[in-house]
């Protein structure tokens, strides 16, 4: 009993802000600023919790697992949606569907700790939907929006698509190994053509949730549509979520496919990387703009999955770096839309001239993500090019680098656009407040530190056994 | 936390309050902030000290472990042994005394809180390469430090001289760098390691003369060269006097050029088993400390007088080093840096006094305008030039005494290069400060934050000697005993008590000889010195600095300049066309492929399916 409290804190405490959170909409009487500061408590406690006893160990059978590195994955998650509270804090405090947007997104985190923890794939598909049901809802919650609707729509229709392939891949790996716990199944797999279709309609659901190309087509409409803050939940939390889960099982489950999986994840990380930015190039909305370069950065994970040695602490270290620069960004892009509901990169023509803060935020966020010494972003692509690299495909490492110089162009065109261009109706001075300023400045220290402390690294890595 | 570890970290906090909030705030303020911040560094520096020669072993600090990748660990951590003590006192000390200085010297520039900054992230960076226990954190403070110095000399970025002056810096500098860097990489690959102790612990077990040992010698050595301005990368220091006087004084005289003094000491397990590299010091040293001084004869501008001095000063250093004698070699950075700081702020006093004058000609007589600077000064002439008991004479004295046990021709060479410094010097001293005076502006003495740093400075060029005074005076040389256990193999001390009696005997009589007759010339005959033009035979290739310049510029950089204007061609006309017609293409596939993305799910699902497919076909048949 004992161990089902220390292993299962996360959750439990989670779910205690979720029970918290109906009884005060049942009682009714919290203002929206009281609600979310006392959220906004509870999710540090629990984020702080997560650290104390950090254990390993396995619970109701083989339904659950959990050890220090996947307490370390969920906490950076938690961290991420704090973020995310912290910098719609303008947004949210107006909305008049404030526990419900709390709801929906504890709920969905909730499926994401149990989806890292899950011990067996009834588990896993379980918990991969109480992560993607409640943000279907999210995406409409712009309420009087037409394309929020929309975007709800899209999530929902996509999503049940990739999970009915999900399901018949687990099915089809039911009917050859004859169980569906992880832990027994690499044994049982041996690389017949069945397994591996069952592996590539397992891997179709994956992409889907990670869009990886062809995967990705509902992501630029959704992103577009639903309000910033969701989006940002959907492309670092969401994302993050899922290529935790990804890479495990693919290290520690279909290492016997390790062949037919090498090739896939080798077409889709090209593919990827490259529709991703092709697409980026040319977006004028600056939401749809970050939906398609974090596809792009998707290609770059999956390079990093396919080391087989330091694979798994560089893509935990690189969706940390990613979580600091893209929601630096997406902060920026929340505090602008929240004040003024502008969201076109033409928008951002001439912002130092008025929000050299903000300008400075998001510079140093875009310069990250493209991978700029000496940010974060930098040494996390690099830990991906020397993992790519550890298997000798050499082809796809350069490929990799090559689409880092594109990516250079798209990135830096709003850096310059920032600071040199003009505008005729330039954006005015924005107070962000002290939440969404909070956010920032954590986001700049992690850009800015993550990558220059060497011990980052170094403890994920001491995780990972 | 180790409260050593504050003393770097305070100057870059100096440096981060003033250079982000610094214009906002008083200028009383700013000053407070950035030698406040020194000056607490000076005091835990002085406590390390104390604590180190009561006794205590040296000891490693670990600030964060840096890089980590694979096999490659490189830790920010600190050494505090003797030798990053004593660096860390000169560094903080006379940098504290430098900064108070240029309280009063910068006061009245508009950009004054930038300039505190600057001078505040220097030390920041010279302390990081002197305290760091690897060669990485050395490295990093050595471009950090260079990259101060390129900053100040073009402080006054509007000139476009000085930015070109600062330019020159940065490109001589980077030449050096390159040497340290291969360096660096072949000790990895020799040692597997970039920490000092274990790459010395290692070094130490291999035999003498070993080709890889030399290599790295001579690669670091490269590196000091460009940093420490010797022979053939030495023109950039005196173009870089075009920085504002303190930064001349704090970085070009007292530091940064010593920097690479300072590699060759901490690496002396290295160098004592690395004899060919040992000796290219020595020759590149003796010949630095000869040809600058000569050079320094024929000049007219104050400060060039100074840089070239340092030059050559330096050469002395490194003739110390390659002689094995690494104690002599920091006895006599020390005594530098006390007597060449002060040389300098003196120098800056008088060009404040003199309303920007640096020309020696339009100088004379200012002893009685500036009392304070003129005394002050000439204590800086009398030390450099070796006069006892004044720290310069200890320090030159104990270099030449090794270079008579050394070889007779060192000793002779490096006597004359002491000689011609007290030549230099006493005709700078005399033009400036004595005769009639030949400007037209009106002459002040600077206000008292200004001389009062002149005093302290001066006191210590006075007898900032007898921490190492010589065996034939029956005092403890302190810093040698102290510099013990970093220094491997000491060199031997084989010249006899007369000898050194008759060498103090000589060099006053030949001093005194020196100073009279330069009276003589400049004072009594109140020669004038010649514009570089007006110059014949020997006069004028010493004033045209040996034409160096003008063989670097048409050996180096006029076949550089015409390559690269061919080479513009072919960027221009080939190059560019390619690079551009691939934008254009991506953006077209771009264009098209947008297309796709109309928003129908339909459309989605279908690719969705077409994806299952084809991933199907590629790990099933492939």
């Amino acid at each position: 009993m004992n161990e089902f409290f220390v292993l299962m804190k996360t959750e439990l405490m989670i779910t205690a802000i979720i029970i918290f959170l109906l009884f005060a909409k049942i009682g009714g009487r919290m203002s929206n600023a009281s609600l979310s500061g006392v959220t906004n408590l509870l999710l540090l406690a629990t984020l702080l919790a997560g650290f104390l006893w950090p254990a390993r160990g396995w619970l109701f059978g083989d339904m659950y697992y959990t050890d220090p590195l996947i307490v370390l994955e969920k906490a950076i998650l938690i961290f991420g949606v704090l973020l995310i509270f912290l910098f719609a804090h303008r947004w949210l405090r107006a909305h008049q569907h404030l526990h419900e947007f709390y709801l929906l997104t504890l709920s969905a985190l909730l499926g994401m700790c149990f989806m890292i923890s899950s011990g067996n794939l009834l588990m896993f598909y379980l918990a991969l939907e109480l992560s993607t049901i409640p943000v279907a809802a999210l995406c409409n919650f712009d309420l009087e929006r037409k394309t929020s609707a929309e975007a709800a729509l899209k999530m929902i229709m996509a999503s049940a698509f990739s999970s009915g392939l999900l399901l018949l891949g687990i099915s089809f790996v039911y009917g050859i190994t004859g169980t569906i716990s992880l832990q027994v199944m690499p044994a049982a797999l041996g690389g017949s053509p069945l397994e591996t279709a069952a592996f590539v309609l397992l891997f179709s659901g994956f992409a889907f949730k990670l869009s990886v190309v062809p995967f990705h087509l509902w992501t630029a409409d959704v992103y577009e549509g639903s309000p910033v803050p969701v989006t940002s939940f959907l492309s670092v939390i969401s994302k993050g979520s899922v290529a935790f889960v990804f890479i495990t099982v693919l290290h520690k489950v279909f290492i016997p496919l390790y062949d037919a999986w090498y090739l896939a994840l080798f077409v889709a990380s090209v593919a990827t990387m490259v529709i991703g930015n092709l697409f980026a190039l040319r977006q004028q909305n600056i939401k749809r703009f970050l939906a398609f370069s974090s596809i792009a950065q998707v290609g770059f994970i999956l390079l990093g999955m396919g080391g087989l040695e330091s694979g798994i602490p560089v893509v935990v270290y690189f969706v940390l770096v990613y979580l600091f620069s893209n929601l630096g960004a997406f902060a920026v892009v929340s505090v602008i839309s929240s004040a003024s509901g502008r969201e076109d990169i033409s928008d951002y023509n001439g912002l130092y001239k008025t929000n050299p803060w903000l300008t400075w935020v998001m510079a140093l966020s875009l310069f990250s993500l493209a991978g700029i010494p000496p940010t974060a972003g930098f040494f996390g692509k690099i830990f991906l090019l020397a993992s790519g690299s550890e298997s000798g495909n050499f082809t796809w490492v350069a490929i990799a680098a090559l689409n880092m110089v594109v990516s250079l162009y798209y990135y830096l065109r709003i850096v310059r656009a920032m600071f040199m261009e003009k505008n005729d109706r330039p954006l005015e001075k924005i107070h962000a407040g002290l939440h969404a300023n909070t956010a920032l400045a954590v986001c700049l220290a992690g850009i800015l530190l993550t990558g220059v402390i060497g011990s980052v690294y170094k403890i994920i890595d001491s995780l990972v056994y | 936390m180790n409260p050593y570890l504050l003393i770097p970290l305070l100057p870059l906090l100096g440096f981060a309050l003033n250079g982000t909030i610094g214009p906002r705030m008083p200028g009383r303020v700013v000053s407070w902030v950035s030698c406040g911040s020194l000056l607490v560094s000076f005091a835990l520096s002085v406590k390390l000290f104390l604590e180190l020669s009561a006794g205590q072993e040296s000891v490693t600090v670990h600030a964060f472990s840096w890089i980590h990748a694979g096999s490659l660990h490189i830790d920010l951590s600190f050494l505090l042994d003797p030798l990053s003590s004593v660096m860390l006192l000169v560094v903080t000390g006379v940098g504290f005394l430098i900064h108070v200085y240029s309280i009063g010297y910068m006061k009245a520039d508009e950009a004054y809180p930038r300039f505190m900054a600057y001078m505040n992230l220097f030390v920041f960076f010279m302390l990081l390469l002197v305290m760091g226990d690897n060669f990485v954190v050395m490295f990093a403070g050595w471009e950090g430090v260079g990259l101060c110095s390129f900053l100040l000399i073009g402080f006054w970025f509007r000139n476009h001289e000085f930015n070109e002056a600062a330019r020159k810096a940065f490109v001589m500098n980077r030449i050096g760098d390159l040497g340290f860097l291969l360096g660096m990489f072949l000790i990895y690959r020799q040692f597997g390691s970039l920490d000092y102790q274990t790459v010395f612990e290692s070094a130490r077990l291999m035999p003498a003369g070993d080709p890889a040992l030399v290599g790295i010698a001579l690669l670091l050595f490269v590196g000091a060269i460009g940093k420490s301005a010797q022979i053939p990368l030495h023109t950039w220091l005196p173009d870089a006097m075009a920085g504002p006087t303190p930064v001349s004084a704090l970085i070009h005289a007292a530091t940064m050029v010593t920097a690479g003094v300072y590699m060759i000491v901490r690496s002396n397990v290295i160098y004592t088993l690395a004899e060919p590299a040992a000796t290219a010091v020595l020759a590149i040293g003796l010949a630095t400390a000869l040809l600058a001084a000569t050079i320094a004869l024929r000049q007219n501008d104050i400060k060039k007088v100074l840089a070239y001095s340092t030059i050559s000063q330096l050469g002395f250093m490194f003739v110390a080093a390659g002689m094995g004698a690494y104690t002599a070699a920091v006895f006599h950075l020390v005594t530098h840096a006390f007597f060449k700081a002060l040389l300098f702020l003196g120098a800056g006093s008088v060009i404040h006094g003199l309303d920007g004058e640096q020309d020696i000609r339009q100088m004379g007589g200012l002893r009685r305008h500036m009392p304070r600077t003129h005394a002050t000064f000439l204590v800086g002439t009398l030390s450099i030039s070796g006069i006892p008991p004044l720290a310069g004479f200890f320090s030159k004295d104990e270099i030449l005494a090794m270079g008579w046990s050394h070889a007779a021709m060192v000793f002779v060479a490096l006597a004359f290069a002491s000689v011609l410094t007290a030549v230099y010097m006493f005709r700078l001293y005399w033009l400036t400060f004595h005769g009639a005076y030949r400007g037209d502006k009106h002459a002040h003495e600077s206000p008292s934050v200004m001389t009062l740093p002149l005093v302290v400075l001066a006191l210590l060029a006075a007898v900032g000697g007898f921490i190492g005074a010589p065996s034939y005076l029956h005092l403890p040389h302190g810093l040698k005993s102290f510099l013990e256990p970093v220094i491997a193999m000491p060199a031997a001390h084989v010249v006899s008590h007369s000898f050194e009696y008759a060498l103090a005997g000589i060099s006053v009589i030949v001093l005194v000889a020196v100073i009279f007759i330069t009276r003589y010339m400049y004072v009594t005959r109140s020669r004038i010195p010649l514009e570089p033009g007006e110059e014949r035979g020997l006069g004028r290739i010493l004033s045209r600095k040996y034409f160096i310049d003008e063989l670097y510029h048409s050996m180096i950089t006029a076949p550089l300049r015409g390559l690269s204007a061919l080479f513009a061609v072919f960027d221009r006309y080939i190059l560019d066309a390619v690079v551009n017609a691939i934008p254009r293409i991506i953006r077209s596939a771009s264009g098209r492929l947008r297309l796709i993305q109309q928003g129908n799910i339909g459309v989605y699902v279908l690719g969705t399916a077409a994806g299952v497919v084809f991933l199907l076909i590629v790990s099933m048949l492939l």
